[in-house]
Protein backbone atom coordinates (compact mmCIF):
# COMPACT_ATOMS: atom_id res chain seq x y z
CA UNK A 1 0.00 0.00 0.00
CA UNK A 2 2.79 2.43 0.84
CA UNK A 3 4.32 2.22 -2.45
CA UNK A 4 4.37 5.15 -4.05
CA UNK A 5 3.24 4.56 -7.78
CA UNK A 6 2.98 8.20 -9.12
CA UNK A 7 4.95 10.60 -7.90
CA UNK A 8 4.74 14.44 -9.09
CA UNK A 9 7.50 16.93 -7.72
CA UNK A 10 6.95 21.05 -8.40
CA UNK A 11 5.66 19.67 -11.88
CA UNK A 12 5.21 22.88 -14.31
CA UNK A 13 3.89 23.32 -17.43
CA UNK A 14 3.42 26.08 -19.38
CA UNK A 15 1.74 27.65 -22.68
CA UNK A 16 3.37 29.40 -25.11
CA UNK A 17 2.64 31.76 -28.20
CA UNK A 18 2.12 34.75 -29.43
CA UNK A 19 -0.32 35.49 -26.40
CA UNK A 20 2.67 35.31 -23.92
CA UNK A 21 3.41 32.30 -21.71
CA UNK A 22 0.06 30.81 -19.77
CA UNK A 23 1.13 29.13 -16.51
CA UNK A 24 -1.54 26.29 -16.88
CA UNK A 25 0.14 24.15 -14.05
CA UNK A 26 2.41 25.95 -12.06
CA UNK A 27 4.34 23.80 -9.15
CA UNK A 28 2.09 21.06 -8.16
CA UNK A 29 3.17 18.12 -6.24
CA UNK A 30 1.07 14.86 -5.62
CA UNK A 31 2.24 11.16 -4.44
CA UNK A 32 -0.27 8.74 -5.46
CA UNK A 33 0.59 5.44 -3.71
CA UNK A 34 -0.67 2.08 -5.02
CA UNK A 35 -4.12 1.40 -4.80
CA UNK A 36 -5.05 4.62 -4.51
CA UNK A 37 -7.85 6.68 -5.98
CA UNK A 38 -7.15 10.38 -6.40
CA UNK A 39 -9.52 12.73 -8.27
CA UNK A 40 -8.34 16.15 -9.12
CA UNK A 41 -11.17 19.13 -8.80
CA UNK A 42 -11.86 22.54 -10.21
CA UNK A 43 -13.20 24.77 -12.79
CA UNK A 44 -12.58 24.81 -16.22
CA UNK A 45 -9.50 26.88 -17.42
CA UNK A 46 -7.84 25.99 -14.03
CA UNK A 47 -5.45 23.60 -15.79
CA UNK A 48 -6.97 19.88 -14.94
CA UNK A 49 -6.38 18.98 -18.08
CA UNK A 50 -3.13 20.59 -18.61
CA UNK A 51 -1.62 18.64 -15.67
CA UNK A 52 -3.48 15.13 -17.10
CA UNK A 53 -1.57 15.99 -20.32
CA UNK A 54 1.78 16.61 -18.74
CA UNK A 55 1.81 13.55 -16.03
CA UNK A 56 1.31 11.29 -19.20
CA UNK A 57 3.56 13.22 -21.48
CA UNK A 58 0.72 13.57 -23.90
CA UNK A 59 1.39 17.51 -24.38
CA UNK A 60 -0.72 18.74 -27.05
CA UNK A 61 0.78 21.94 -29.14
CA UNK A 62 1.74 25.12 -27.34
CA UNK A 63 1.76 23.14 -23.92
CA UNK A 64 5.62 23.00 -22.90
CA UNK A 65 6.52 21.05 -19.87
CA UNK A 66 8.85 23.70 -17.71
CA UNK A 67 10.00 21.97 -15.19
CA UNK A 68 9.56 19.26 -11.99
CA UNK A 69 9.42 15.49 -12.19
CA UNK A 70 7.22 13.03 -13.13
CA UNK A 71 7.78 9.46 -12.02
CA UNK A 72 6.27 6.59 -12.52
CA UNK A 73 7.88 2.94 -11.05
CA UNK A 74 11.23 4.28 -11.74
CA UNK A 75 10.91 6.03 -15.16
CA UNK A 76 11.14 9.79 -15.10
CA UNK A 77 8.41 11.22 -17.93
CA UNK A 78 10.37 13.99 -18.87
CA UNK A 79 13.40 12.23 -18.86
CA UNK A 80 13.15 9.40 -21.16
CA UNK A 81 13.18 9.38 -24.92
CA UNK A 82 9.70 9.00 -26.45
CA UNK A 83 10.52 6.15 -27.85
CA UNK A 84 10.96 4.69 -24.41
CA UNK A 85 7.78 6.49 -23.12
CA UNK A 86 5.86 5.29 -25.92
CA UNK A 87 6.61 1.55 -26.00
CA UNK A 88 7.40 0.55 -22.18
CA UNK A 89 5.33 3.63 -20.57
CA UNK A 90 2.25 4.44 -22.14
CA UNK A 91 -0.55 1.33 -22.01
CA UNK A 92 1.85 -0.84 -19.69
CA UNK A 93 2.68 0.90 -17.14
CA UNK A 94 0.15 4.36 -17.23
CA UNK A 95 -3.15 4.41 -19.64
CA UNK A 96 -4.67 8.06 -20.64
CA UNK A 97 -7.99 8.45 -21.19
CA UNK A 98 -8.42 12.01 -22.74
CA UNK A 99 -11.29 13.94 -22.27
CA UNK A 100 -12.87 13.48 -26.04
CA UNK A 101 -13.36 10.39 -25.58
CA UNK A 102 -15.98 9.79 -28.36
CA UNK A 103 -12.87 11.13 -30.77
CA UNK A 104 -10.56 8.29 -29.65
CA UNK A 105 -12.06 5.96 -31.19
CA UNK A 106 -11.22 5.31 -35.20
CA UNK A 107 -14.64 6.30 -36.63
CA UNK A 108 -14.53 3.84 -39.94
CA UNK A 109 -12.86 0.96 -37.73
CA UNK A 110 -14.93 -1.58 -36.02
CA UNK A 111 -13.70 -1.75 -32.22
CA UNK A 112 -12.22 -5.08 -32.83
CA UNK A 113 -10.06 -3.97 -35.54
CA UNK A 114 -9.08 -0.60 -33.52
CA UNK A 115 -8.09 -2.75 -30.59
CA UNK A 116 -5.91 -5.06 -33.22
CA UNK A 117 -4.27 -1.62 -34.03
CA UNK A 118 -3.57 -0.73 -30.82
CA UNK A 119 -2.32 -4.15 -29.79
CA UNK A 120 -0.10 -4.50 -32.77
CA UNK A 121 1.54 -1.15 -32.32
CA UNK A 122 1.98 -1.83 -28.28
CA UNK A 123 2.88 -4.80 -28.06
CA UNK A 124 5.11 -5.16 -31.49
CA UNK A 125 3.34 -8.58 -32.31
CA UNK A 126 1.78 -9.38 -35.98
CA UNK A 127 -1.93 -9.30 -34.17
CA UNK A 128 -4.76 -10.65 -36.68
CA UNK A 129 -8.09 -9.35 -35.87
CA UNK A 130 -9.40 -12.54 -34.65
CA UNK A 131 -6.78 -13.09 -32.21
CA UNK A 132 -7.35 -9.50 -30.98
CA UNK A 133 -10.85 -9.87 -30.77
CA UNK A 134 -10.35 -13.12 -28.81
CA UNK A 135 -7.91 -10.99 -26.62
CA UNK A 136 -10.41 -8.34 -25.99
CA UNK A 137 -13.48 -10.66 -25.64
CA UNK A 138 -11.64 -12.51 -22.49
CA UNK A 139 -10.83 -8.58 -21.47
CA UNK A 140 -14.48 -7.04 -22.17
CA UNK A 141 -15.80 -10.25 -20.29
CA UNK A 142 -13.77 -10.03 -17.37
CA UNK A 143 -15.21 -6.18 -16.54
CA UNK A 144 -18.63 -7.09 -17.19
CA UNK A 145 -19.12 -5.66 -20.45
CA UNK A 146 -21.24 -7.73 -23.67
CA UNK A 147 -18.14 -8.49 -26.12
CA UNK A 148 -20.50 -8.25 -28.77
CA UNK A 149 -19.24 -4.99 -28.63
CA UNK A 150 -16.46 -5.32 -30.35
CA UNK A 151 -17.75 -6.02 -33.87
CA UNK A 152 -19.29 -2.74 -34.22
CA UNK A 153 -19.02 0.54 -34.95
CA UNK A 154 -18.16 3.40 -33.10
CA UNK A 155 -21.17 5.50 -34.06
CA UNK A 156 -23.48 2.39 -32.92
CA UNK A 157 -23.02 2.76 -29.26
CA UNK A 158 -24.31 4.73 -27.37
CA UNK A 159 -22.18 7.63 -25.20
CA UNK A 160 -21.63 5.39 -21.78
CA UNK A 161 -21.32 2.35 -24.24
CA UNK A 162 -18.39 3.85 -25.86
CA UNK A 163 -16.93 5.63 -22.67
CA UNK A 164 -17.02 2.02 -20.91
CA UNK A 165 -15.79 0.29 -23.94
CA UNK A 166 -12.97 2.78 -23.62
CA UNK A 167 -12.47 2.31 -20.62
CA UNK A 168 -11.81 -1.15 -21.36
CA UNK A 169 -9.30 -0.92 -24.11
CA UNK A 170 -7.42 1.22 -22.26
CA UNK A 171 -7.20 -1.27 -19.32
CA UNK A 172 -6.07 -4.07 -21.86
CA UNK A 173 -2.30 -4.65 -21.14
CA UNK A 174 -3.04 -4.13 -17.49
CA UNK A 175 -1.51 -0.83 -16.49
CA UNK A 176 -0.79 0.04 -13.05
CA UNK A 177 -2.25 3.34 -13.60
CA UNK A 178 -5.18 4.80 -15.39
CA UNK A 179 -5.36 8.46 -15.59
CA UNK A 180 -8.57 10.04 -16.75
CA UNK A 181 -9.90 13.41 -18.23
CA UNK A 182 -13.73 13.89 -17.55
CA UNK A 183 -14.62 10.31 -17.89
CA UNK A 184 -18.44 11.21 -17.04
CA UNK A 185 -19.05 15.06 -17.88
CA UNK A 186 -20.98 13.46 -21.49
CA UNK A 187 -23.25 11.13 -20.12
CA UNK A 188 -26.56 11.06 -17.91
CA UNK A 189 -26.82 9.87 -14.58
CA UNK A 190 -28.08 6.50 -15.34
CA UNK A 191 -24.70 5.70 -17.55
CA UNK A 192 -22.62 8.13 -15.07
CA UNK A 193 -23.42 5.62 -12.75
CA UNK A 194 -22.13 2.34 -14.75
CA UNK A 195 -18.77 4.22 -15.62
CA UNK A 196 -18.13 4.94 -12.11
CA UNK A 197 -19.16 0.85 -11.19
CA UNK A 198 -16.72 0.06 -13.79
CA UNK A 199 -13.75 2.04 -12.54
CA UNK A 200 -14.52 0.85 -9.21
CA UNK A 201 -14.80 -2.97 -10.60
CA UNK A 202 -11.90 -2.80 -12.40
CA UNK A 203 -9.65 -1.69 -9.66
CA UNK A 204 -10.99 -4.22 -7.38
CA UNK A 205 -10.46 -6.94 -9.88
CA UNK A 206 -6.76 -5.86 -10.21
CA UNK A 207 -6.78 -4.26 -13.36
CA UNK A 208 -5.21 -1.75 -12.31
CA UNK A 209 -3.93 -0.79 -9.38
CA UNK A 210 -4.25 3.59 -8.85
CA UNK A 211 -6.44 5.79 -10.59
CA UNK A 212 -6.20 9.67 -11.03
CA UNK A 213 -9.82 10.53 -12.19
CA UNK A 214 -10.17 14.50 -13.14
CA UNK A 215 -13.57 15.88 -13.10
CA UNK A 216 -15.77 19.06 -12.21
CA UNK A 217 -18.19 17.26 -10.77
CA UNK A 218 -17.38 16.97 -6.93
CA UNK A 219 -20.27 15.51 -6.34
CA UNK A 220 -19.47 12.20 -8.83
CA UNK A 221 -15.70 11.89 -8.16
CA UNK A 222 -16.51 11.50 -4.35
CA UNK A 223 -18.23 8.62 -5.02
CA UNK A 224 -15.05 7.69 -7.15
CA UNK A 225 -12.54 8.62 -5.24
CA UNK A 226 -11.02 8.18 -1.92
CA UNK A 227 -8.96 11.24 -1.45
CA UNK A 228 -9.66 14.67 -3.43
CA UNK A 229 -7.63 17.14 -4.45
CA UNK A 230 -8.61 20.85 -5.62
CA UNK A 231 -7.21 22.18 -8.49
CA UNK A 232 -7.41 26.04 -8.91
CA UNK A 233 -5.10 28.41 -11.03
CA UNK A 234 -2.65 25.70 -11.85
CA UNK A 235 -1.74 25.13 -8.22
CA UNK A 236 -2.96 22.86 -6.07
CA UNK A 237 -5.22 24.67 -3.18
CA UNK A 238 -6.16 21.52 -0.91
CA UNK A 239 -6.42 17.98 -0.40
CA UNK A 240 -7.70 15.29 1.74
CA UNK A 241 -10.15 12.69 2.16
CA UNK A 242 -12.98 12.27 -0.09
CA UNK A 243 -15.75 12.46 2.35
CA UNK A 244 -13.53 15.38 4.96
CA UNK A 245 -13.44 17.48 1.45
CA UNK A 246 -16.48 17.55 0.72
CA UNK A 247 -18.26 17.62 3.87
CA UNK A 248 -15.73 19.90 5.51
CA UNK A 249 -14.30 22.32 2.78
CA UNK A 250 -11.72 24.64 4.65
CA UNK A 251 -10.10 26.34 1.50
CA UNK A 252 -12.45 29.10 0.55
CA UNK A 253 -12.31 28.22 -2.87
CA UNK A 254 -13.33 24.86 -2.39
CA UNK A 255 -16.34 26.36 0.37
CA UNK A 256 -17.67 28.54 -2.50
CA UNK A 257 -16.94 25.22 -5.55
CA UNK A 258 -19.14 23.32 -2.59
CA UNK A 259 -21.89 25.89 -2.34
CA UNK A 260 -22.57 26.62 -5.82
CA UNK A 261 -23.49 22.61 -6.40
CA UNK A 262 -26.84 21.54 -7.26
CA UNK A 263 -27.34 18.05 -5.09
CA UNK A 264 -30.67 17.05 -4.80
CA UNK A 265 -32.26 18.12 -1.91
CA UNK A 266 -35.14 19.44 -0.61
CA UNK A 267 -33.90 22.61 0.39
CA UNK A 268 -32.12 23.13 -2.56
CA UNK A 269 -35.09 24.50 -4.66
CA UNK A 270 -35.35 27.51 -1.71
CA UNK A 271 -31.54 27.84 -0.98
CA UNK A 272 -30.48 31.12 -2.75
CA UNK A 273 -27.74 29.80 -4.73
CA UNK A 274 -24.62 31.34 -6.17
CA UNK A 275 -21.92 30.71 -8.40
CA UNK A 276 -18.26 32.08 -7.07
CA UNK A 277 -18.11 35.69 -8.42
CA UNK A 278 -15.53 36.36 -10.98
CA UNK A 279 -13.58 34.56 -13.16
CA UNK A 280 -10.37 32.56 -13.08
CA UNK A 281 -7.32 35.04 -13.03
CA UNK A 282 -5.46 35.61 -16.05
CA UNK A 283 -2.94 33.03 -15.94
CA UNK A 284 -0.29 35.09 -18.40
CA UNK A 285 0.31 37.81 -15.09
CA UNK A 286 -0.36 35.31 -12.10
CA UNK A 287 0.04 37.46 -9.30
CA UNK A 288 2.71 36.95 -6.59
CA UNK A 289 0.49 35.95 -3.66
CA UNK A 290 -2.91 33.40 -3.25
CA UNK A 291 -4.23 33.24 -6.78
CA UNK A 292 -7.85 33.16 -5.35
CA UNK A 293 -7.18 36.79 -3.79
CA UNK A 294 -9.13 38.43 -6.49
CA UNK A 295 -12.43 36.02 -5.83
CA UNK A 296 -11.80 35.38 -1.95
CA UNK A 297 -14.28 36.45 0.36
CA UNK A 298 -11.57 36.26 3.37
CA UNK A 299 -9.02 37.77 1.44
CA UNK A 300 -6.37 39.30 3.87
CA UNK A 301 -3.16 42.03 3.02
CA UNK A 302 -0.97 39.07 3.27
CA UNK A 303 -2.63 36.92 0.97
CA UNK A 304 -1.95 39.72 -1.87
CA UNK A 305 1.81 39.89 -1.67
CA UNK A 306 3.00 36.16 -0.27
CA UNK A 307 2.48 32.89 -1.64
CA UNK A 308 0.29 31.14 1.30
CA UNK A 309 1.63 28.31 2.87
CA UNK A 310 1.30 24.74 2.70
CA UNK A 311 -0.58 23.57 6.15
CA UNK A 312 -0.67 19.94 7.02
CA UNK A 313 -2.59 17.85 9.52
CA UNK A 314 -2.53 14.39 9.22
CA UNK A 315 -3.92 13.41 5.30
CA UNK A 316 -5.30 16.92 5.45
CA UNK A 317 -3.63 19.85 3.05
CA UNK A 318 -4.44 23.36 2.49
CA UNK A 319 -2.88 25.74 1.18
CA UNK A 320 -4.03 29.32 2.61
CA UNK A 321 -2.96 32.04 4.96
CA UNK A 322 -6.36 31.67 7.25
CA UNK A 323 -4.82 28.68 8.52
CA UNK A 324 -1.31 29.98 9.63
CA UNK A 325 -1.74 31.14 12.78
CA UNK A 326 -4.59 28.72 14.62
CA UNK A 327 -3.75 25.56 12.19
CA UNK A 328 -6.63 23.32 10.82
CA UNK B 1 -55.13 32.22 -22.63
CA UNK B 2 -51.97 31.12 -20.86
CA UNK B 3 -50.87 28.44 -22.59
CA UNK B 4 -47.64 29.67 -24.80
CA UNK B 5 -46.99 26.18 -26.34
CA UNK B 6 -49.33 23.24 -26.78
CA UNK B 7 -47.80 19.90 -28.66
CA UNK B 8 -50.75 17.45 -29.09
CA UNK B 9 -49.60 13.71 -30.12
CA UNK B 10 -46.45 14.68 -31.14
CA UNK B 11 -44.98 11.40 -33.18
CA UNK B 12 -41.40 11.33 -34.79
CA UNK B 13 -41.02 8.11 -36.74
CA UNK B 14 -37.07 7.58 -38.18
CA UNK B 15 -36.67 5.84 -40.92
CA UNK B 16 -33.38 4.31 -42.49
CA UNK B 17 -33.10 1.75 -44.99
CA UNK B 18 -34.51 1.84 -48.92
CA UNK B 19 -35.77 -1.68 -49.76
CA UNK B 20 -35.88 -3.05 -46.02
CA UNK B 21 -37.11 -0.16 -44.03
CA UNK B 22 -36.06 -0.10 -40.22
CA UNK B 23 -38.32 2.52 -38.07
CA UNK B 24 -37.56 3.88 -35.10
CA UNK B 25 -40.17 5.22 -32.81
CA UNK B 26 -37.75 8.47 -31.53
CA UNK B 27 -41.26 10.28 -29.98
CA UNK B 28 -44.07 8.58 -28.98
CA UNK B 29 -47.53 10.11 -28.52
CA UNK B 30 -46.23 13.17 -26.53
CA UNK B 31 -48.83 15.85 -25.59
CA UNK B 32 -47.49 18.81 -23.40
CA UNK B 33 -48.51 22.10 -23.04
CA UNK B 34 -45.81 25.28 -21.57
CA UNK B 35 -47.63 27.87 -20.07
CA UNK B 36 -46.29 31.85 -20.58
CA UNK B 37 -43.44 32.43 -17.82
CA UNK B 38 -43.02 28.82 -16.69
CA UNK B 39 -39.53 26.40 -16.31
CA UNK B 40 -40.99 23.38 -17.99
CA UNK B 41 -37.85 20.81 -17.61
CA UNK B 42 -37.63 17.38 -19.89
CA UNK B 43 -35.95 14.82 -18.25
CA UNK B 44 -34.90 11.59 -19.36
CA UNK B 45 -31.55 9.19 -19.98
CA UNK B 46 -29.73 9.57 -23.32
CA UNK B 47 -31.87 8.51 -26.56
CA UNK B 48 -34.84 9.34 -24.80
CA UNK B 49 -36.13 11.64 -27.53
CA UNK B 50 -35.73 14.95 -25.88
CA UNK B 51 -33.79 16.23 -28.03
CA UNK B 52 -35.86 15.20 -31.07
CA UNK B 53 -39.05 17.34 -29.38
CA UNK B 54 -36.51 20.14 -29.09
CA UNK B 55 -35.61 20.21 -32.45
CA UNK B 56 -38.95 19.48 -33.99
CA UNK B 57 -40.56 22.79 -32.05
CA UNK B 58 -37.64 24.92 -33.15
CA UNK B 59 -39.19 23.40 -37.12
CA UNK B 60 -35.84 21.87 -37.54
CA UNK B 61 -37.18 18.24 -37.86
CA UNK B 62 -40.70 17.86 -39.26
CA UNK B 63 -42.76 15.60 -37.14
CA UNK B 64 -44.51 12.34 -38.42
CA UNK B 65 -47.71 13.53 -37.16
CA UNK B 66 -49.02 15.79 -33.79
CA UNK B 67 -49.48 19.03 -33.83
CA UNK B 68 -47.99 22.10 -32.45
CA UNK B 69 -49.74 25.58 -31.70
CA UNK B 70 -47.88 28.47 -29.85
CA UNK B 71 -49.70 31.52 -29.35
CA UNK B 72 -52.77 30.06 -30.84
CA UNK B 73 -51.27 29.03 -33.92
CA UNK B 74 -49.83 26.55 -35.63
CA UNK B 75 -46.04 26.92 -36.01
CA UNK B 76 -46.10 25.86 -39.47
CA UNK B 77 -48.27 28.93 -40.28
CA UNK B 78 -45.40 31.23 -39.12
CA UNK B 79 -43.31 33.06 -41.64
CA UNK B 80 -40.02 31.19 -40.68
CA UNK B 81 -37.96 34.42 -39.55
CA UNK B 82 -40.53 35.97 -37.72
CA UNK B 83 -40.95 32.45 -35.38
CA UNK B 84 -37.46 31.98 -35.26
CA UNK B 85 -37.98 35.44 -33.27
CA UNK B 86 -40.47 34.06 -31.12
CA UNK B 87 -38.33 30.74 -30.18
CA UNK B 88 -34.93 30.68 -29.64
CA UNK B 89 -32.24 27.63 -28.53
CA UNK B 90 -29.32 26.87 -27.39
CA UNK B 91 -27.86 23.20 -28.07
CA UNK B 92 -25.83 20.72 -26.23
CA UNK B 93 -22.92 20.68 -27.91
CA UNK B 94 -21.00 24.42 -28.33
CA UNK B 95 -18.28 23.33 -30.94
CA UNK B 96 -20.61 22.47 -33.48
CA UNK B 97 -22.66 25.48 -33.01
CA UNK B 98 -19.59 28.35 -34.62
CA UNK B 99 -18.54 29.04 -37.48
CA UNK B 100 -14.69 27.90 -36.98
CA UNK B 101 -13.64 30.72 -39.51
CA UNK B 102 -15.09 33.64 -37.99
CA UNK B 103 -14.41 35.03 -34.98
CA UNK B 104 -17.16 34.48 -32.32
CA UNK B 105 -18.91 38.46 -32.69
CA UNK B 106 -20.34 37.30 -36.46
CA UNK B 107 -23.18 35.40 -34.74
CA UNK B 108 -23.72 37.53 -32.25
CA UNK B 109 -23.89 40.26 -34.78
CA UNK B 110 -25.39 38.45 -36.66
CA UNK B 111 -28.18 37.98 -34.11
CA UNK B 112 -29.48 41.15 -34.69
CA UNK B 113 -30.82 40.54 -38.49
CA UNK B 114 -33.77 38.71 -37.61
CA UNK B 115 -34.76 41.62 -36.00
CA UNK B 116 -37.06 44.45 -37.79
CA UNK B 117 -35.25 47.54 -37.75
CA UNK B 118 -31.76 46.64 -37.23
CA UNK B 119 -29.91 48.85 -34.45
CA UNK B 120 -26.81 50.87 -35.08
CA UNK B 121 -23.18 49.93 -34.28
CA UNK B 122 -23.09 51.44 -31.41
CA UNK B 123 -26.19 50.14 -30.13
CA UNK B 124 -25.18 46.30 -30.52
CA UNK B 125 -22.27 46.93 -28.88
CA UNK B 126 -23.81 48.11 -25.62
CA UNK B 127 -26.61 45.60 -26.16
CA UNK B 128 -24.02 42.62 -26.33
CA UNK B 129 -21.98 43.96 -23.49
CA UNK B 130 -25.27 43.83 -21.14
CA UNK B 131 -26.10 40.46 -22.34
CA UNK B 132 -22.45 39.52 -21.69
CA UNK B 133 -22.71 40.84 -18.16
CA UNK B 134 -25.66 38.97 -17.46
CA UNK B 135 -23.69 36.02 -17.59
CA UNK B 136 -21.00 37.41 -16.18
CA UNK B 137 -18.26 37.74 -18.77
CA UNK B 138 -16.27 40.46 -20.18
CA UNK B 139 -16.88 40.89 -23.60
CA UNK B 140 -13.77 43.11 -24.26
CA UNK B 141 -11.92 39.50 -23.42
CA UNK B 142 -13.94 37.61 -25.55
CA UNK B 143 -15.18 39.63 -28.58
CA UNK B 144 -12.81 39.28 -31.79
CA UNK B 145 -11.91 35.81 -30.45
CA UNK B 146 -11.88 32.85 -32.46
CA UNK B 147 -13.77 29.70 -31.11
CA UNK B 148 -10.87 27.31 -30.80
CA UNK B 149 -9.92 29.87 -28.19
CA UNK B 150 -12.24 29.42 -25.81
CA UNK B 151 -13.66 26.69 -23.43
CA UNK B 152 -16.26 24.63 -24.45
CA UNK B 153 -18.26 26.44 -21.05
CA UNK B 154 -17.50 29.98 -22.41
CA UNK B 155 -18.72 29.05 -26.18
CA UNK B 156 -21.91 27.90 -24.25
CA UNK B 157 -22.39 30.77 -22.49
CA UNK B 158 -22.11 33.06 -24.93
CA UNK B 159 -24.66 31.04 -27.11
CA UNK B 160 -26.70 32.01 -24.28
CA UNK B 161 -26.09 35.55 -24.43
CA UNK B 162 -26.99 35.50 -27.85
CA UNK B 163 -30.42 34.26 -27.14
CA UNK B 164 -31.37 36.92 -24.98
CA UNK B 165 -30.57 39.95 -27.38
CA UNK B 166 -33.65 38.72 -29.15
CA UNK B 167 -35.64 38.93 -25.86
CA UNK B 168 -37.57 35.68 -26.71
CA UNK B 169 -41.03 34.45 -25.97
CA UNK B 170 -39.52 30.79 -25.96
CA UNK B 171 -36.36 29.61 -24.72
CA UNK B 172 -35.36 25.58 -25.62
CA UNK B 173 -32.44 25.25 -23.27
CA UNK B 174 -30.82 21.61 -24.60
CA UNK B 175 -28.54 20.24 -22.09
CA UNK B 176 -27.58 23.84 -21.94
CA UNK B 177 -25.27 23.67 -18.85
CA UNK B 178 -23.56 19.63 -19.42
CA UNK B 179 -20.87 21.44 -20.84
CA UNK B 180 -20.62 24.38 -17.98
CA UNK B 181 -18.77 23.45 -14.70
CA UNK B 182 -20.64 23.74 -11.53
CA UNK B 183 -19.17 26.94 -10.34
CA UNK B 184 -20.69 28.89 -12.84
CA UNK B 185 -23.97 26.71 -13.52
CA UNK B 186 -25.73 28.31 -10.81
CA UNK B 187 -25.59 31.93 -12.56
CA UNK B 188 -26.81 30.66 -15.50
CA UNK B 189 -29.56 29.15 -14.07
CA UNK B 190 -30.14 31.89 -12.07
CA UNK B 191 -30.05 33.92 -14.94
CA UNK B 192 -32.54 31.77 -16.94
CA UNK B 193 -34.93 32.24 -13.67
CA UNK B 194 -34.77 36.29 -13.37
CA UNK B 195 -35.39 35.86 -17.16
CA UNK B 196 -38.67 34.32 -16.63
CA UNK B 197 -39.64 36.55 -13.52
CA UNK B 198 -38.68 40.12 -15.54
CA UNK B 199 -39.21 39.28 -18.96
CA UNK B 200 -42.00 36.26 -19.06
CA UNK B 201 -40.07 34.26 -20.55
CA UNK B 202 -40.75 30.46 -20.93
CA UNK B 203 -38.00 28.24 -21.36
CA UNK B 204 -38.02 24.36 -22.37
CA UNK B 205 -35.19 23.17 -20.10
CA UNK B 206 -34.15 20.20 -21.90
CA UNK B 207 -31.96 18.24 -19.04
CA UNK B 208 -30.81 14.40 -17.69
CA UNK B 209 -29.58 16.68 -14.08
CA UNK B 210 -32.46 15.84 -12.27
CA UNK B 211 -31.08 18.01 -9.36
CA UNK B 212 -30.50 21.17 -11.86
CA UNK B 213 -34.36 20.38 -12.95
CA UNK B 214 -35.67 20.68 -9.61
CA UNK B 215 -33.77 23.34 -8.65
CA UNK B 216 -35.01 25.68 -12.01
CA UNK B 217 -38.18 23.79 -12.59
CA UNK B 218 -41.68 24.36 -12.44
CA UNK B 219 -43.33 21.24 -13.99
CA UNK B 220 -41.19 18.47 -15.15
CA UNK B 221 -41.84 15.33 -17.70
CA UNK B 222 -39.76 12.20 -17.56
CA UNK B 223 -39.38 10.45 -20.52
CA UNK B 224 -38.40 7.23 -21.30
CA UNK B 225 -37.82 5.65 -24.72
CA UNK B 226 -39.41 8.27 -26.42
CA UNK B 227 -42.88 8.41 -24.39
CA UNK B 228 -43.51 10.36 -21.15
CA UNK B 229 -43.95 7.79 -18.43
CA UNK B 230 -44.75 10.39 -15.69
CA UNK B 231 -44.80 14.56 -15.21
CA UNK B 232 -46.20 17.55 -12.61
CA UNK B 233 -45.18 19.54 -10.62
CA UNK B 234 -41.25 19.22 -9.76
CA UNK B 235 -41.28 18.58 -6.03
CA UNK B 236 -44.19 15.77 -6.82
CA UNK B 237 -42.52 13.45 -9.19
CA UNK B 238 -39.19 14.31 -7.60
CA UNK B 239 -39.75 13.37 -4.16
CA UNK B 240 -42.67 10.93 -4.36
CA UNK B 241 -41.84 9.43 -7.51
CA UNK B 242 -44.60 6.36 -8.80
CA UNK B 243 -42.91 5.10 -12.17
CA UNK B 244 -39.87 2.97 -11.83
CA UNK B 245 -38.01 4.89 -14.38
CA UNK B 246 -38.29 7.76 -12.59
CA UNK B 247 -37.32 5.73 -9.19
CA UNK B 248 -33.79 4.44 -10.91
CA UNK B 249 -33.21 7.69 -12.41
CA UNK B 250 -33.38 9.56 -9.10
CA UNK B 251 -31.37 6.49 -8.00
CA UNK B 252 -28.31 7.64 -9.71
CA UNK B 253 -27.87 10.98 -8.55
CA UNK B 254 -24.26 10.97 -7.11
CA UNK B 255 -25.40 12.68 -3.59
CA UNK B 256 -22.86 15.10 -2.08
CA UNK B 257 -22.42 13.59 1.19
CA UNK B 258 -22.47 9.83 1.44
CA UNK B 259 -21.50 7.13 -0.59
CA UNK B 260 -22.71 4.10 -2.69
CA UNK B 261 -22.54 0.94 -2.03
CA UNK B 262 -21.23 -0.43 -5.00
Amino acid sequence: MDKDLLLIENLRGYYKGIFGVVRAVDGVSLRVREGEKVGVAGESGCGKSSFAQLITGTTMPLLHYEGGAVRVNGYDIWKISPEVLRKEVKCKLISYVPQAMLNSLNPVKKIKEFIADMLRERTGCRYSVKNARKVAAQHFERLGLDANVLDLYPHELSGGMVQRSIIAISTIASPQLLIMDEPTSALDVSSQKKVIKMMIDIQRKGVIKSLVCIAHDLSALNQLCDRIVIMYAGKFVESGEGDDVTGNPLHPYTKALMGSLLPLEKETKYKSLSSIPGVVPDLRYPSLGCRFYDRCGRRMKICKVEDPPEIIKGKRIVKCWIYKKGGL
Amino acid sequence: MNELLEIENLTKLYTSGYVWTEKVVAVDNVSLSIKKSEIFCLVGGSGSGKTTIGNIILGLIKPTSGKIILNGRDIYSYNRKAYWKKVQAVFQDPYSSFNFFYTISKPLNDAFNLLEDVPSKEEKKKIIKTAFEKIGMNPDEIMGRYPHQLSGGQMQRILIARSFILHPHLLIADELTSMIDASTRVAVLNELLRLKEEEELSVLFITHDLAQAYYIGDRIAIMEKGKIVESGLVEEVIFSPKHSYTKSLIASVPPLHGRWKL
